[in-house]
């Protein structure tokens, strides 16, 4: 039974009976029965209705209550994740087209110049007489990263973000959970997360980014966790910090990275009674599938097993077809999502081995931080501009602890303006510069001076597993 | 320059780069309160396989992750030694 084409959150939420979940952040708790009679919006719902909205707070748990008041009410909702850069507020608010948002204190008022209407909200609620009425089928948009360092503007639905949810809930037995997950919400695989919680009846604590892992954990086990999802490298550090075993989930959950055999095999034994699913999903392709049976990466029968999700590999990238899928970016100058016949090409380069798919990084040199997407061209940008550079190549490098870094190697010139710098006194202003322009996860590991780079004929750098 | 020499050298010089405060490195230490965070410790495993030629992690067996700062030291120690002892 799935969502029905015309459904909305908070009407899918009370189908039966008003909700029985919670949710948690760090200070604050919300049950969502209470939201039949209070708002966090303070009486202003409706002007809110038939607007484009962001919603940028840096508060979680403010964003996970608007957006079960929005959905259904505004005609888009943008979810800007706490650390979009106030220099890219402009092209997301223009692209999507925004007149309205909802911020909190954290979120510099400057950020929303160019929106008519401002709500500001707290993570409480107000008591309040609300109707809550569907009048509009909401699109959701997220933000990815792009080439430019300019987000990308991803188009959903709820129907679209909920098509494999719903399709796995028949399957499965209606007893309440108590989701959590060390991703932000406002990302792909924490938005996820959020929507299982919310229509399955189910809690859900959030993290925060202020909060120890250890204190994390501790208020997960206290709040009684059975599911928990995270990165890879979420749960590379949970096993670091010697606290993983505080909780005892049922269900353990990794993606937005490769899930390598050591952290399966780690986390096994850690958690022996819970089933362990890595799960492949991005922005754009949306739920592609889950794999349980320990091992990493997937077995190639997925490629020809019936199911909501079409699975194939060309040119040595996964591509995907359902009704997962985004629908198309928002803005001036985008490209479809979606290739021939339909499937979205993840990017994500995958080698058969004995009958088994394995995941071997990304197509277009693409590193994966922690989760993080980097594009090598805004890093190699922000180094050629250093006068001793001619050219620079960023590419990745495996890290145990967040799955990769960035590296570096440039190419200097031989002639500048001023005395040529030493080698390591011009590394580190390369650097330097790097950490002045970008988030950290950006900023090159090491670099490293070569003589030359190879160029391919067209006169384009010739990047590793592109 | 010995294995744990090598090791607190690169923890004060990422902890110096990325701005954050190392708390005394005593073996107790647990590595999350040492006031790193993990792309700090990705960069020291990064470094620390390119000074000593080898990457613990990465290894044919799982291995146990570290907890405490001694923790740490002696996965790199045990990683170092059957390289050090064979026949020259």
């Amino acid at each position: 039974m799935g969502l029905k084409p015309s459904e909305w959150l908070w009407g899918a939420m009370v189908t039966e009976a008003l909700p029985a979940g919670s949710f948690h952040s760090a200070g604050t708790s919300v049950r969502l029965a209470e939201l039949a009679g209070a708002s966090i919006l303070g009486g202003r719902l409706e002007e809110l209705r038939g607007r484009t909205v962001l919603i940028a707070t840096q508060d979680q748990l403010a964003a996970a209550v608007a957006l079960i008041e929005l959905d259904g009410v505004a005609q888009r909702i943008v979810l800007c994740p706490p650390d979009l850069a106030p220099v890219h507020f402009p092209h997301v608010i223009k692209s999507a087209e925004a007149i309205a948002w909802v911020r909190d204190a954290g979120v510099p008022e400057e950020n929303g110049t160019g929106l008519d209407i401002s709500v500001t909200v707290q993570p409480r609620l107000y008591v309040q007489q609300v109707t809550r009425q569907q009048s509009h089928e909401t699109e959701w948009v997220l933000l990815t990263s792009g080439t430019t360092g300019a987000p990308k503007l991803v188009l959903h639905t709820l129907r679209t973000l909920t098509s494999i949810i719903v399709h796995q809930q028949a399957s499965q037995s209606a007893t309440p959970r108590i989701w959590s997950t060390f991703y932000d919400i406002r990302r792909y695989g924490g938005l996820q997360i959020f929507l299982r919680a919310a229509l399955r009846g189910g809690s859900l604590v959030l993290s925060d980014p202020k909060e120890s892992m250890t204190d994390f954990l501790a208020r997960a086990a206290e709040t009684g966790v059975t599911h928990i999802s995270g990165t890879p490298s979420h749960w590379r550090r949970a096993l670091m910090s010697g606290a993983a075993a505080t909780i005892a989930p049922a269900y353990v959950r990794l993606s937005g990275e490769i899930a390598d055999q050591a952290i399966l095999d780690n986390l096994e034994a850690t958690y022996p009674r819970a089933s362990i699913a890595h799960a492949f999903a991005s922005t754009e392709a949306g739920v592609g599938f889950e794999v349980g049976d320990g091992l990493a990466g997937f077995p190639a029968t997925l490629l020809s097993a019936p199911g909501p999700v079409e699975v194939r590999i060309v040119d040595g990238t996964l591509r995907l077809r359902s009704e997962a899928n985004a629908l198309r970016y928002l803005g001036e100058q985008v490209v479809p999502i979606r290739g021939p016949e339909g499937f979205v090409d993840t990017g994500d380069r995958v080698e058969l081995r004995d009958g088994r798919y394995y995941f071997i990084g990304r197509a277009g040199g693409v590193i994966n931080v922690g989760g993080l997407k980097v594009h090598p061209e805004e890093v190699e940008a922000v180094i050629n501009a250093n006068p001793w550079v001619r050219m620079s190549l960023v590419k990745a490098r495996r890290s145990p602890i967040t799955g990769a870094v960035v590296t570096a190697e440039v190419v200097l010139v031989d002639e500048a303006p001023g005395e040529r710098p030493k080698p390591e006194v011009l590394i580190q202003g390369i650097i330097e510069a790097c950490r002045q322009a970008l988030p950290p996860h950006k900023v090159p590991a090491m670099v490293r001076i070569v003589p030359g780079l190879e160029v391919s004929p067209a006169g384009k750098l010739v990047r590793p597993n592109a | 320059m010995s294995v744990r020499s090598t090791i607190i050298s690169q923890f004060e010089a990422v902890a110096g780069e990325q701005h954050r405060r190392l708390a005394p490195l005593s073996d107790d230490l647990k590595l999350l309160q040492s006031g790193l965070d993990s792309l700090s410790f990705a960069i020291i495993v990064a470094r620390l396989e390119d000074k000593l030629g080898f990457d613990p992690f990465n290894a044919e067996e799982a291995v146990e992750f570290p907890v405490t700062f001694g923790d740490f030291v002696r996965l790199y120690e045990s990683s170092a030694r059957p390289q050090e002892s064979p026949t020259r």
